[in-house]
């Protein structure tokens, strides 16, 4: 019996192992068919299921190339532009992208090209609105939950806040969407769904989640620490800012990189407010995709190497996220437990 | 001066918990206001095809419960692996390992399920659903078991031996009851947060708009629907989605509460 309770419990501690490295091979394979024709140029190229002559882009070196040029132009000042046309010609060739699959003959002479840059960059963007929102507010919640509000206001407040990180993420979408948005456009200008809005939803979202985790941290500086400095005259915020901060810092950063990774591969809440299209954005207030995005909306009709594609983007976000989270556990979090 | 910068930054902290509060308020009133609005009590009576949502609710339990079936047995104990017998660098990679695929995108795991259920069996399935909320929960009993029984005392686990209990036994009746109440309440926070999930169902489960147990074919799914209906363009699907949200979230906050007053009781 014990013998046998004991291979049971093993084999379902590696039952983590082996989902990991299933999610792993599953996602590589997966997307082999987008690697092998689009190769890393993947990664920068800002085309995304566009129809190319069938000469242009075949070769994964090709394709790197091309998409090399396209970043150049989309840098340069002219880029607001280039990227409206761009849009414009996006749509074009989403209707017309229909038509060609009847037409057999189109579909020889040309070749789908997929590329990754736009949902990267959307992704990246996002992460960083929505962290430069959360991190001061998220600070400052923990410091007033651990050092300035007496023990019986900052209990229930201390729940609500971890209230706010449960409610499902889809939830925070259609707020986001419906309330919050309009709000915002009315404020700086521009669309309702944009980089900004969908970034700072996802702010509201792991600001709980990054202000828990700060205060529980904040929490273990021994009072002994505390008590010597008020009593060498100090003042609460310079208590905090030379006592608490230095002694929680590696705690502090660990939960901004937990809250960097859930951020990233966050699908729902950005989902209702990025605007899901495949355009690089010029200004904060332009609609674009992340990939949780990208997949959720196109996944459904995607095959071939469109499904591939989709593939090469979950595999890429798992390695963003998976090397993220490993350097906060190496790094910052060894201790915490 | 140094008064002063005291008090303006003690001011803004606090002014960040109200800005906190408020978001929280913010969509709890919306909720409220939007939810019971359209809130019918008729919508626990239909199914989707015909305006209500009792298909959808019955389904996001089914999904959330085989989930848990399945993730709460093998996390606690592989939590228990990691805690009591794993030595070394074995328990702790895994330890490491879970604690990733807690954070792992969750629509990187609807991916994957998708990739290894989803198409080899030629489409969506409420079996495939369960599997990829399973996939979430896993790692969330690991971490919460192997927690509450780091909080066990080592005495009690030396005493049990002591009187020539096997190391089995003395997990299964004195480690384990010990830390019950505390695994417990972790389980709970973790059901209400895989029943709130809706990535990971997107492409695997898919909602429907019939009452179905049938875990072979598309199953219907509260949050997914709620994801449709919000992007619909006419004011009453978007109506039925408000009320779904209110009853979802209602419905994850009183599970979470209870999670918190279970353990809280203890306390005292």
């Amino acid at each position: 019996m014990e013998k046998i309770f004991q291979k049971l419990s093993l084999s379902s501690a590696s039952l983590v192992f082996v989902i990991l490295l299933g999610i792993f091979i599953t996602l590589f394979s997966a997307s082999k068919e987008a690697m092998t024709e689009f190769g890393l140029g993947f990664i920068t190229n800002p085309d995304w299921n566009k129809e190319v002559p069938i000469g242009d882009a075949i070769t994964s070196k090709k394709a790197s190339e091309i998409s090399l040029d396209m970043d150049d132009e989309v840098s340069d000042d002219g880029g607001l532009l280039a990227d409206e046309d761009d849009m414009l010609a996006d749509e074009d060739e989403e209707s017309s992208d229909d038509e060609m699959l009847f037409d057999e003959d189109a579909v020889s002479e040309t070749i789908t090209v997929y590329g990754g840059l736009v949902p990267i960059i959307g992704t990246l963007l996002t992460t960083i609105i929505a962290l430069t929102f959360a991190l001061p507010i998220a600070m400052g919640i923990a410091v007033f939950l651990s050092e300035i509000a007496p023990k019986n206001i900052a209990y229930p407040i201390g729940i609500a806040i971890e209230l706010l990180a449960a409610i499902p993420s889809i939830i925070f979408g259609m707020w986001g969407l419906y309330y919050f948005a309009p709000i915002v456009a009315d404020l700086v200008g521009g669309y309702q769904v944009s980089l900004l809005t969908a970034g700072l939803v996802l702010g509201v979202m792991v600001l709980p989640f990054m202000a828990a985790i700060t205060r529980d941290s904040m929490n273990t500086t021994p009072d002994v620490l505390k008590e010597s400095a008020y009593a060498m005259g100090a003042t609460k915020f310079e208590v905090i800012k030379d006592i608490i901060f230095p002694y929680s810092k590696v705690g502090i950063i660990g939960s901004i990189i937990l809250a960097l990774g859930r951020a990233l591969g966050e699908t729902m809440a950005v989902a209702f407010l990025i605007g899901s299209i495949f355009t690089l954005p010029s200004k904060i207030t332009d609609p674009t995709i992340s990939i949780p995005v990208a997949m959720a909306n196109n996944f459904g009709e995607a095959s071939g190497l469109g499904e591939s594609s989709l593939f090469y983007l979950a595999l890429i976000l798992f390695i963003i996220s998976f090397a993220i989270i490993s350097f906060a556990k190496l790094y910052f979090l060894k201790g915490a437990k | 001066m140094r008064l002063l910068v005291n008090k303006i930054i003690l001011g803004l902290s606090t002014l960040s918990a109200l800005i906190g509060l408020g978001f929280l308020g913010w969509i709890l009133i919306t909720l409220f206001i939007k939810g019971l609005g359209s809130f019918h009590f008729s919508l626990f009576l239909n199914d989707l095809i015909d305006g209500g949502l009792r298909n959808l609710i019955v389904g996001q339990f089914i999904l959330a419960g085989i989930a848990a079936a399945v993730g709460i047995p093998l996390g606690m104990v592989a939590g228990i692996y990691i805690r009591e017998y794993g030595r070394g660098r074995y328990a702790n990679t895994i330890r490491n390992l879970s604690d990733i695929m807690m954070s792992a995108p969750s629509i990187v795991i609807g991916a994957f399920v998708y990739a290894i259920i989803v198409v080899p069996t030629g489409g969506t399935s409420g079996f495939a659903g369960a599997v990829a909320l399973s996939i979430m929960m896993l790692p969330i009993v690991i971490n919460t078991t192997d927690n509450m029984l780091s909080l066990v005392p080592k005495e009690l686990r030396e005493a049990g031996i002591a009187l020539g209990a096997s190391k089995y036994k003395v997990i299964i009746d004195i480690v384990i009851k010990a830390a019950k109440v505390g695994i417990m309440t972790g389980i709970l926070l973790a059901f209400a947060r895989i029943i709130g999930e809706t990535a990971p169902l997107l492409f695997t489960s898919e909602t429907s708009n019939y009452f179905s147990l049938d875990l072979t074919e598309s199953f219907p799914s509260l949050t997914v629907s709620i994801y449709d209906l919000a992007n619909e363009p006419e004011e009453s699907s978007r109506d039925l989605a408000w009320a779904a949200s209110f009853i979802l979230t209602v419905l994850v906050l009183i599970i979470n509460l209870t999670g918190r007053f279970i353990t809280r009781n203890k306390k005292r």
